[in-house]
């Protein structure tokens, strides 16, 4: 029997009875990391990163919260269970499950570049890895997020040459953080959406040293936009919110921005291709560094990512989960 | 191509046309001649020939990067372009220093254009190894298929004008007809001269747009002239130097293509342009268009195609008249004069595209929905006191074309687009019933919303197998309408039809798969629109 079932409910652990990243209530749910297609709400009890349960706090409310370290080892109904890093977002991680011997490894999401926020993406040993592959074409590859930053500087300074804000949208949880290492300096003021400051306030409230940002407010007066920058979830952008700044330019900040067309769909002025995914070298060296023989692929391309893992000797199959429908759906805060 | 690249970037990034307008301009004040001569050349139709295939520069690419031809594919239909899935793919090159200006690699292209595969492989490779990412991807467009990158030659020629301070119908004219990029210089392009140089240069069209309103607003009728809107390639035909030349709207010379009008150098006078449709027609009347279609792209025609295919030129429009520019002159006048001219060559060939006798707009309105049967597909409408203008312009011209036909049916397959439609499946195949079966009868691309496109994508990726190639079944369940401009016969289909202009009118929520039209009556669509 293997140690993980695919079923309707999420990945599931029978020999522990849990679930991971369940897409419907369960009673144990163990959590990779806190976007919203991850960490659903209505289970009885999660376990997460020490890290992540501010996070899931702040979106799934108050629960039962069992926390764990990076390598801690925690027995989950006589399941041994640990955590190690994804590098996906603050707290993320992947989840190591050993019984009678066998070890699975469950990536969650992941990336293998260390952006000095989430934790180095460490391979873990194991029999089974399951692995996402949002980005699993080789036309993805990443440029040195330290490259990306100097492009999103730039952009920032020709906006503020042009007396316009800069507006960035990043999902508010990781990627806005991501973002903001590199953003002091280069303007008076950064200003953040509502659930930008939300992530950003639990954060500082849980000890992370983050940039000082300005939450947009309706009493900020308009004049005061102009040459500074605005990070802003995917939800805000095209809708009224967005007026205040005027004028403006607005850089998109995801992996799809690697393609002309998606930059095109966008509409947006710019776009980064700053992904919190591994790229397609990052994948593959991913899946190497577990030395697993036995690969299941989930959301992403995973027919393309399977097929070529099979075709250079490591056995891999699909699997459909519901996981990156919509990274993150926040509804807009209105003010 | 640095600069070129960049550019490319800018126009392909922006979406406002100010910007673009300001990034050409820039460009054409601080860019060096011959690559301006070359710009100006790739966004009005003029670029060299390809000089390989997409299989040929996909087998190179893999090459370079060993991937799996089908890994490949993917990526291709994932990216939704050849060059740029290219230049995502290919390894950084050592050094990008090195690549040179834009005119060197177009020039390059037409020179090895009939060398050995391996001469033209070389200096791609070469090429790849010295550019940037957005070089390649420049680059690859040049080499493959089109360049259609969000410039208009109407954006291309107003920045022409700003740049060089003259008006923008001058340029437009300057810019048309036989010329030689590799030669030309750029100051030779934009002068005065250079329009008696060349002989066979067409004036710019005049373009008219869709009606707004209710064309009674127009006003008095007496003041306007009606005439049938037709299907065919707008074209204008040119008789100067007692030669004879064919131009399409899209600029291309077609005068070997259409043997008919070949009396038309006896028949017409010295300095003579006649604006009209290319049209399939025999005896005088016109012929579905779907038949003309089988004598374009054909370099030589056969006496089968003559014959199956006849075509000729109803003309409506004069712009040059022994050998003086007419387009100043009202309507009226150039319609007489064209009368007159049309009238005493006696060709088969040619007709003149009658003008409709009206006095009151409800009048019109009961003329125009004879469009179908006239073989029309509605009517223009023309101020008598109009001259000839340049481009798409409002006032005084206006198309006044008829509803297009619809049909309720079911999407089955879906693909990939292309362009901004990068990653997204857009490209659809309907069905109608055929008793307890469905039929495929047509594709269409267009005519959703972006956020209705999301919505179907969404569809598509829950409700279909993922599996390799581009096309995905889809189980039929989502319902639209689609609209066409006309039907025709067509032995290359299953359903037996192939439609004209066909795209989504409306997505059909409100409807069940039960509730599509048949193949019968689609049938019976072709009983009465579909004659030949």
């Amino acid at each position: 029997m293997p140690l993980i079932d695919f079923t309707d409910k999420g990945l599931y652990c029978s020999a522990g009875d849990f679930y991971i990243d369940p897409w419907k209530p369960v009673a144990k749910a163990v959590i990779t990391h806190a976007h919203s297609d991850h960490a659903r709400p209505g289970s009885t009890s999660y376990l997460c990163h020490t890290h992540s349960k501010p996070l899931l706090q702040l979106r799934l409310g108050d629960n039962h919260y069992q926390t764990a370290e990076w390598e801690e080892t925690v027995f989950v109904n006589g399941i041994k269970v640990s955590l190690h890093p994804a590098g996906h977002m603050i707290g993320s991680s992947q989840i190591r499950i050993e019984h009678n011997g066998e070890v699975w490894v469950i990536s969650g999401d992941y990336k293998t570049e260390d952006d000095g926020l989430s934790g180095k993406f460490e391979p873990v040993k194991c029999d089974t890895f399951i692995t996402e592959s949002t980005f699993g074409l080789p036309i993805y590859k990443w440029k040195p997020q330290q490259e990306i930053f100097q492009d999103v500087l730039d952009f920032v300074a020709h906006c503020r040459e042009e007396k316009k804000t800069a507006v960035l949208i990043a999902y508010s949880f990781g990627k806005a953080q991501r973002l903001l290492q590199c953003l002091p300096g280069s303007c008076e003021t950064i200003y953040v959406h509502g659930a930008v400051w939300n992530a950003h306030e639990t954060l500082t409230k849980a000890g992370w040293a983050l940039p000082d940002v300005v939450r947009v407010t309706p009493d900020i007066p308009k004049e005061k936009f102009p040459g500074n920058v605005v990070i802003a979830p995917p939800s805000a952008e095209g809708t009224p919110w967005m007026k205040r700044f005027s004028p403006y330019s607005v850089g998109i900040c995801s992996g799809w921005m690697q393609v002309r067309g998606s930059r095109r769909r966008s509409n947006a002025d710019a776009g980064f291709a700053l992904s919190d995914h591994a790229d397609w070298d990052g994948l593959i060296e991913a899946v190497k560094g577990t030395g697993a023989s036995k690969v299941f692929v989930t959301h992403g391309f995973q027919s393309a990512f399977s097929r070529y893992l099979n075709e250079n000797g490591i056995e891999a199959a699909e699997v459909k989960t519901e996981y990156g429908q919509e990274e993150e759906k926040e509804t807009l805060v209105t003010e | 191509m640095k600069q070129f690249a960049e550019l490319v970037d800018v126009l392909g990034g922006s979406t406002k046309t100010n910007d673009k307008l300001d990034a050409l301009s820039a460009y054409f004040s601080e860019a060096d001649d011959k690559d301006k001569v070359w710009v100006i050349a790739i966004f009005s139709g003029r670029r060299p020939k390809r000089i390989v295939n997409s299989t040929q520069l996909l087998t190179w690419c893999n090459e370079l990067v060993g991937l799996p031809a089908w890994l490949l594919d993917e990526c291709y239909h994932t990216v939704g372009d050849l060059g740029e899935t290219i230049s995502l793919l290919l390894p950084e090159a050592a050094t990008t220093e090195a690549s040179h200006p834009l005119h060197y690699y177009l020039e390059t292209f037409i020179r090895i254009e009939k060398e050995a595969e391996q001469t033209r492989k070389n200096f791609i490779l070469d090429a790849w190894d010295s550019m940037t990412k957005s070089e390649r991807f420049v680059f690859n467009k040049l080499i493959t298929g089109s360049f259609r990158i969000g410039v208009s030659q109407k954006m291309m020629v107003n920045a022409l004008a700003k740049t060089v301070n003259l008006d923008p119908s001058l340029i437009a004219h300057r810019i048309t007809g036989n010329w030689d990029p590799q030669t030309t210089r750029f100051d030779d392009l934009l002068s005065a001269d250079a329009v008696t140089t060349d002989f066979s240069k067409p004036y710019p069209f005049y373009l008219a747009y869709a009606v707004e309103t209710d064309p009674a607003t127009l006003g008095d009728p007496a003041g306007w002239q009606a005439e049938w809107k037709w299907d065919g390639i707008r074209g204008q035909i040119i008789k100067r130097n007692n030669e004879l030349f064919v131009w399409s709207r899209g600029e291309e010379l077609m005068t070997e293509k259409f043997p008919e009008y070949a009396l038309l150098k006896d028949a017409l006078p010295e300095g003579t342009a006649l604006d009209g449709e290319i049209m399939p027609s025999k005896d005088g009347k016109p012929l579905p268009f779907a038949l003309l279609q089988t004598r374009i792209g054909r370099k030589n025609v056969t006496k089968k195609q003559l014959s199956d295919a006849p075509v000729a030129f109803f003309a409506y429009d004069l712009l040059e008249y022994a050998g003086e520019d007419w387009r100043e002159r009202s309507l009226d006048e150039r319609r007489k004069k064209l009368d007159e001219l049309i009238s005493n060559s006696h060709l088969p060939s040619v007709h003149i595209s009658p003008v409709i006798i009206f006095d009151a707009w409800d009048q019109l309105t009961e003329i125009r929905k004879e469009s179908r049967t006239m073989g029309a597909e509605g009517l223009m409408l023309k101020r008598k006191s109009s001259t000839y203008q340049v481009g798409r312009k409002r006032g005084d011209w206006w198309k006044w074309k008829i509803d297009p036909l619809v049909i309720d049916c079911v999407m089955v397959y879906a693909q990939k687009g292309h362009g901004r439609r990068s990653n997204l499946y857009t490209d659809f195949t309907f069905a109608v019933k055929d008793g307890d079966k469905l039929v495929t009868f047509t594709k269409a691309y267009s005519g959703l919303t972006d956020k209705e496109f999301n919505e179907v994508d969404s569809f598509v990726k829950r409700n279909s197998l993922e599996k390799f190639g581009p096309v995905r079944t889809v189980k039929p369940e989502l319902v639209f309408e689609v609209a066409f401009e006309g039907i025709a016969a067509s032995k290359r289909h299953k359903s037996g039809v192939a439609l004209r202009f066909p795209r989504i009118s409306r997505w059909r929520k409100d409807k069940h798969i039960d509730e599509i039209n048949t193949i019968e009556d689609l049938k019976e669509m072709l009983a009465v629109y579909g004659k030949d």
